[in-house]
């Protein structure tokens, strides 16, 4: 599904992705650790083609297309789906006319005929009983003056309608209190259906324990440097990050 | 950064789509103004003798004014003496037949998305079509007639209607009141003529379509609107012009009574032609409207969507006489490349318990300006009034300003008056998570800006609210990326 081969990118002239590496087949889930400043949310806003970051080198490709090649719209179009760590909020433009206009958007570029209100407004109560969203927060501009959980549950809800095939979750749980990180995972784990596949971008292990990944990779200043199982997410939970700092100097030194 | 702006640049760059001319053989009066210029306007409209006496007054006493010079925006100096002031279509147009109109016109206005023809017409809106100096046809007129409802061209009220004319015209916008309303009652050409009888509720949408054809040609409309002791209007007015290098002047002046118990609903759609991307041609759209409520619980509603003219110097305004009347004024003003508008509203309350409320929202792109100039003020007996104030500027791109100058004037402490102002900037950051979503700039943008006038444009009736919504994302088009 998704194949990064030694991408790297720099914002402003500072290096911060040096050839990262990477395989997300159908149905798995990743997850990206690393410290502070280690180029994981760099990772995710490159994979969504926003444009402060240029790549300057490497290649990414989704479902045998050229991502790095497509306008955000159009890899949103084909199936890419962020979920940001910090949702903007647009005034006087309720979810439900946002939602639709994404939808309609993405149809139109498939070659598909616009949803009928009505069968929209089904497809999103669907969706809504399923992600147990409460109703007021589809009718309110979208994300204003939404709480932290909110807001990132409105991801997870939006994620479930536009149906993307790969999910970038960037640090989706920071800010969250314990119960909205459990509705948030519980969404999530709602939508994995085997096809699609999820790279869950996180600073701390306890999204984990609800999100349960296939593969975790420890991103350290801007390369993977080790990946494992969910077991290696453990480790990292015990030990901190700086053995894996270790680690690497030792090697560069080496 | 660098990015954001050429996005900018590309939105901006709409071309607009109702630039074409029409070609007719026109009957013009010689370019300048004299009092000849004005003897001949009446003699074409074949007035009765005080009408030209008002026009006279009027004129002697402009000559008198420099214009003004007090507005937040420069323009070069407009020579009056360049500017014809009077422009026909040729052909003697006999109003009550459609027939018998030039079908040029016909098609200009089709063009236009007017159509004249009743039939096709949206049922529920009734026209008054000017073009140039005359009004071309009014639609429905018979079935209004019915209700006793007059709608009609100006010229037409003059002969039928005297003694309302008499009585109203200049009432509430006095020749005297300023430069651009001495200049238009001097000169004034068309525009409509609306009475709505005592407990009448108009049962359709009256409204009237400004084109400006010929070249070097000023139009001077005027419109009058009463609203008699318990009767309901809600009228609209749409305006657009061919693409000229020159700039053109518009100075209209529209005056509104509401009597007791009334209420008279405005809605404005301005879509002069803005001029180009460097600021060249373009509408001086200088106009003043004014309502009065005269009299108790009568009810005043303004709103504007405007997004043409290369500049907007207006603001609609409220005389609240009557005790417990209501102003309102809705406002989005949208500038795009060298665009500047200076534009709000004035509330006067004099009556006791009357309220006004007032939202603004002034998005800003290219390099043009957006100020808003409003003033609430309260008599000394205006007791318990009320006002509630909200102006919203939005910033598309860097290059472009928004300017807000709210004037309060209290003289009664029992008036509450609230002010409240926000000013933001469509970011790259709401731009990228819509395009995130599978949704490309320029709609994205429409979504953003249609999201923040919501509250006004709500206000429109509905079959011109989605026109509105069209007109302005095609407006920013090419102003962000």
């Amino acid at each position: 599904m998704l194949e990064i081969k030694e991408l790297k990118a720099e914002i402003e002239g500072k290096k911060i992705l040096n050839g990262i590496n990477l395989v997300v087949k159908p149905g798995e889930v990743h997850a990206v650790m690393g410290p502070n400043g280690a180029g994981k949310s760099t990772l995710s806003a490159v994979l969504a083609g926003r444009a402060d970051y240029a790549v300057t080198g490497g290649e990414v490709s989704f479902n045998g297309k050229d991502l790095l090649d497509m306008t955000p719209e159009d890899r949103a179009r084909e199936g890419v789906f962020l979920a940001f760590q910090y949702p903007v909020e647009i005034p006087g433009v309720s979810t439900t006319n946002f939602l639709k206009t994404a939808i309609n958007e993405k149809r139109k570029y498939l070659g598909l005929e616009p949803m009928e209100a009505t069968a929209f407004l089904k497809f999103m109560r669907e969706k809504m009983e399923l992600m147990e969203m409460d109703k007021a927060l589809t009718s309110r501009s979208l994300n204003e003056g939404f709480s932290g959980g909110e807001k990132k549950r409105n991801e997870v809800f939006q994620m479930a309608m536009l149906e993307p095939k790969l999910t970038i979750m960037d640090e989706t749980d920071s800010g969250l209190d314990i119960d909205a990180l459990r509705l948030v995972s519980a969404g999530v784990n709602k939508l994995k259906d085997g096809e699609r596949s999820f790279v869950v971008i996180t600073h701390y292990q306890r999204l984990l324990d609800y999100i349960v990944p296939d593969f975790v990779h420890v991103l350290y200043k801007g390369r993977i440097v080790k990946s494992g199982d969910a077991s290696l997410a453990k480790e990292l939970e015990a030990k901190g990050y700086d053995w894996i700092k270790a680690e690497v100097e030792q090697d560069a030194n080496a | 950064m660098a990015e954001e702006v050429d996005i900018i640049d590309q939105v901006v760059g709409q071309e607009y789509k109702y630039g074409f001319t029409t070609n007719i053989e026109m009957e013009t009066a010689p370019k300048g103004l004299t009092e000849d210029t004005i003897r001949f306007i009446s003699s074409k409209k074949t007035e009765p003798e005080w009408m030209l006496e008002y026009r006279l007054k009027a004129f002697r006493y402009w000559q008198s004014l420099s214009s003004p010079s007090w507005q937040n925006f420069s323009y070069p100096a407009v020579d009056y003496q360049d500017i014809i002031y009077y422009a026909a279509p040729k052909e003697k147009i006999t109003l009550d037949s459609l027939d018998q109109v030039d079908p040029e016109l016909l098609k200009t206005f089709e063009k236009l998305g007017i159509s004249l023809s009743e039939q096709k017409r949206l049922t529920g809106v009734a026209v008054d079509a000017v073009f140039d100096s005359v009004s071309i046809a009014t639609t429905f007129k018979d079935q209004l007639k019915e209700k006793g409802i007059i709608f009609c061209s100006m010229s037409e009220a003059v002969h039928e209607h005297p003694d309302l004319v008499k009585k109203y015209l200049s009432s509430v916008v006095p020749y005297t009141d300023n430069f651009f309303a001495a200049l238009n009652a001097a000169v004034f050409s068309d525009g409509s003529f609306v009475y709505i009888p005592k407990g009448v509720r108009c049962p359709m949408e009256l409204s009237t379509y400004f084109r400006i054809n010929a070249e070097n040609t000023g139009q001077f409309e005027r419109t009058l609107i009463i609203a008699d002791e318990g009767s309901y209007v809600s009228y609209l007015e749409g305006c657009t012009a061919p693409m000229r290098d020159e700039n053109q002047l518009h100075a209209a002046v529209v005056e509104l009574v509401a009597l007791e118990n009334a209420e008279i609903k405005y809605s404005t759609v301005q879509n002069w032609y803005p001029g180009d991307k460097n600021g060249k041609g373009g509408i001086y759209n200088f106009v003043t409207k004014r309502g009065i409520c005269l009299g108790d619980y009568a009810k005043i509603s303004w709103t504007q969507v405007e997004t043409g003219s290369a500049i907007t110097w207006k603001y609609p305004s409220c005389i609240l006489k009557g005790d417990n009347s209501v102003g309102e004024f809705f406002s989005v003003a949208v500038t795009n490349n060298m665009q500047q508008a200076d534009t709000g509203t004035k509330m006067i309350h004099i009556g006791k318990n009357t309220k006004s409320r007032i939202v603004s929202k002034g998005i800003s792109a290219g390099k043009s300006h957006n100020t808003y100039r409003g003033l609430v003020k309260v008599n000394k007996k205006a007791d318990k009034a009320r006002n509630h104030t909200q102006c919203d500027s939005m910033l598309i791109g860097d290059r472009s300003g928004a300017h807000t100058f709210p004037y309060i004037e209290i003289n009664n402490k029992s008036a509450m008056v609230e002010h409240e102002a926000s000013t933001s900037k469509i970011g790259e950051d709401q731009i990228f998570y819509c395009n995130q979503r599978g949704i490309g700039t320029e709609e994205a943008i429409g979504l953003i800006v249609n999201g923040f006038c919501r509250e006004v444009l709500n206000q429109l009736p509905m079959e011109f609210a989605v026109e509105a919504q069209k007109l302005l994302a095609v407006s920013l088009e090419g102003s962000v990326g």
